[in-house]
């Protein structure tokens, strides 16, 4: 079983290292590391916070979109690439449950996403430490981002692999990913705002709101690293929420969506049918 | 019926399978024992497909019992034994011959390290540490034979195997499933080139419209089809009428006259033909080939 997995693993390594997605990943996140703590490392003045821990902020603000976009940019092909290049039929007939196939190329792309993100994170956390020695405070905050970033990626590889199987078709699942991000991480929080205004503290605000913040895994992400960060004043809009919810059940939300997203993605790689 | 159980490795009984209402597969039996070589034959839609993806636990059927090695298809077991060369074996193009093989080879719980000794079988050595993209059809197709040579496999189930390979590949192809029969393996392979499956297969099986219309060998089948043999007989100068009157049923083709005769009756219009010894410039005995054979199965029923 391990040697399936990990043997399906290396070969996807091969695959995403000549389809330069491990060099795309790596750079998209070291780039935008980069611009950030560039900006953060300011002199932060009255925030009294350390000056990591205001770039692990903007860092969340950034990887609420670009961990997810990644994640669904290297697995929207996973099923229904073997499906239309005509390659699953003769993957199925060699001895390799189908959970197998889906957990080797999980942990490739989570290697994938884990190397990105270190770099990433690294670059900002090396940049911000020349130019701050206190910032040793902040490597609290930055570790819990970067171990909840990795789980945010997984949550949007099980996502986008049970997307890639409902498809069928590349251009299919190439579509309903970029929806999806756009509807999760974009549109989703313009929509709970909107409707917070328009509810002026009505039950929505009060009853409706904080579940529905709790059920995207990437306001979770997001409210969780907010919540726990000193920083608080370098967050705005949504993060402001972060104060109405206790921190646990964030972290429930963060740790569940992985699992429940993977399990989505087996049952539906299940009913393919080749 | 256990002993005939226990000895064949592919045990096929009363299988159908129907697609939204559509009989794809209608009450079909057959059986493939160890080192047999048999040859699926059908027109295109006819079923050939679908009764192997059911052979490989890709699809289920409907009804109908299916016994590979003894287990049931797509279980671990029944997978460890089967060996499947799809049609137009296609492989991802991002990666090398040798990456492929070994990434299967792994799968199949064996060292990797003799993947290229797989693919040096195929004549693929050379190119085995290029991309499959770079590849021609045929060196994909010849990817396709290597996997299917890994380890021992007990069943091997080939659709068109031969398509996209040039005649000296296609040798080299059949030797090698000789070996593998010899070896103990059993062979199931679809084909359309009918004259390289009538040399190199023990039994034919025709499917039409889902059907199983013909089982057996081939002088079997040809004696069951009871086609007629036609007699080509090339007159001398001039004496064509006469031979015409002489030989009643004779018609006049391009280049000579054709005469058709039932099996039994070959040497009775042998007899009368070479009575006509004097006027009769050459002769030859035309029996039905395999494509008439073929062509008298499959359109019997179906289509």
């Amino acid at each position: 079983m391990i040697r399936r997995i990990l043997s399906t693993a290396l070969t996807e390594m091969h695959i995403a290292r000549r389809n330069r997605w491990v060099l795309i990943a790596i750079l998209l996140m070291v780039v935008f590391s980069l611009v950030l703590s560039a900006a953060g490392s300011a002199p932060t003045g009255a925030l009294g916070a350390d000056r990591l821990s205001v770039v692990v902020a903007s860092l969340t603000s950034l990887s609420v979109y670009l961990v997810p976009l990644v994640a669904l940019l290297m697995s929207f092909d996973a099923v229904a690439g073997e499906i239309e290049r005509g390659t699953l039929p003769l993957l199925l007939t060699y001895p390799i449950a189908r959970w197998e196939v889906l957990a080797g190329k999980l942990l490739a792309h989570t290697t994938i996403m884990i190397v990105a993100i270190l770099a990433g994170y690294g670059v900002a956390a090396a940049i911000t430490f020349s130019s701050d020695p206190d910032a040793v405070a902040g490597l609290g905050a930055l570790w819990r981002l970067t171990w909840t970033s990795v789980l945010l990626g997984a949550t949007f590889l099980g996502v986008g692999y049970a997307l890639s199987s409902m498809a069928r078709r590349v251009s299919g699942a190439a579509g309903l990913a970029i929806g999806l991000w756009l509807g999760l991480v974009v549109l989703y929080d313009l929509g709970l705002l909107a409707a917070v205004v328009a509810d002026e503290g009505g039950t929505f605000t009060t009853d409706i709101f904080p579940v529905a913040l709790l059920a995207n895994p990437a306001d979770a992400f997001r409210l969780f690293n907010l919540s726990a960060a000193q920083a608080m004043a370098a967050s705005s809009g949504v993060g402001g929420a972060a104060n109405a919810i206790p921190q646990w059940q964030s972290l429930l939300s963060v740790l569940l969506w992985p699992p429940v997203a993977l399990g989505l993605a087996a049952l539906s790689f299940r009913r393919v049918e080749p | 019926m256990k002993v005939t159980l226990m000895t064949s490795t592919l045990t096929i009984s009363h299988l159908t399978k129907t697609f939204d209402g559509v009989a794809a597969l209608s009450d079909v039996s057959l059986r493939v024992a160890p080192g047999e070589r048999v040859a699926l034959l059908g027109h295109n839609g006819a079923g050939k497909s679908t009764l192997m993806k059911i052979i490989l636990g890709l699809i289920t059927p409907d009804s109908g019992d299916v016994s590979v090695c003894g287990a049931v298809p797509g279980r671990a077991a029944a997978r460890a034994q089967v060996a499947y060369l799809p049609e137009n074996a296609t492989f991802h193009p991002a990666l090398t011959g040798v990456e492929q093989v070994s990434h299967f080879m792994r799968l199949r719980n064996l060292n990797p390290s003799g993947a290229m000794a797989v693919l040096d079988r195929v004549g693929l050595a050379i190119a085995a540490k290029r991309r499959i993209g770079t590849y021609s059809k045929g060196m994909r197709q010849r990817v396709g034979l290597a996997q299917a040579l890994i380890g021992h496999p007990r069943l091997l189930v080939l659709d068109e195997p031969t398509s996209g390979l040039d005649p000296v590949s296609r040798r080299d192809f059949y030797e090698l499933l000789d070996a593998l029969a010899a070896d103990g393996a059993a062979i199931l392979l679809s084909s359309h080139a009918l004259t390289e499956v009538e040399a190199r297969t023990d039994r034919l099986l025709i499917l039409s419209g889902g059907q199983m219309v013909a089982e057996g060998t081939l002088p079997q089948l040809r004696r069951e089809a009871a086609l007629p043999v036609a007699m080509h007989v090339t007159a001398l100068n001039g004496y064509e009428p006469d031979i015409l009157a002489a030989l009643p049923g004779a018609i006049r083709v391009d280049g000579g006259l054709q005469l058709t005769c039932t099996q039994d009756s070959k040497l009775e219009t042998l007899a009368r033909i070479s009575a006509l010894q004097s006027k009769v410039a050459d002769f030859d005995v035309v029996p039905p080939s395999l494509e008439d054979i073929y062509s008298h199965f499959s359109r019997r029923d179906g289509q």
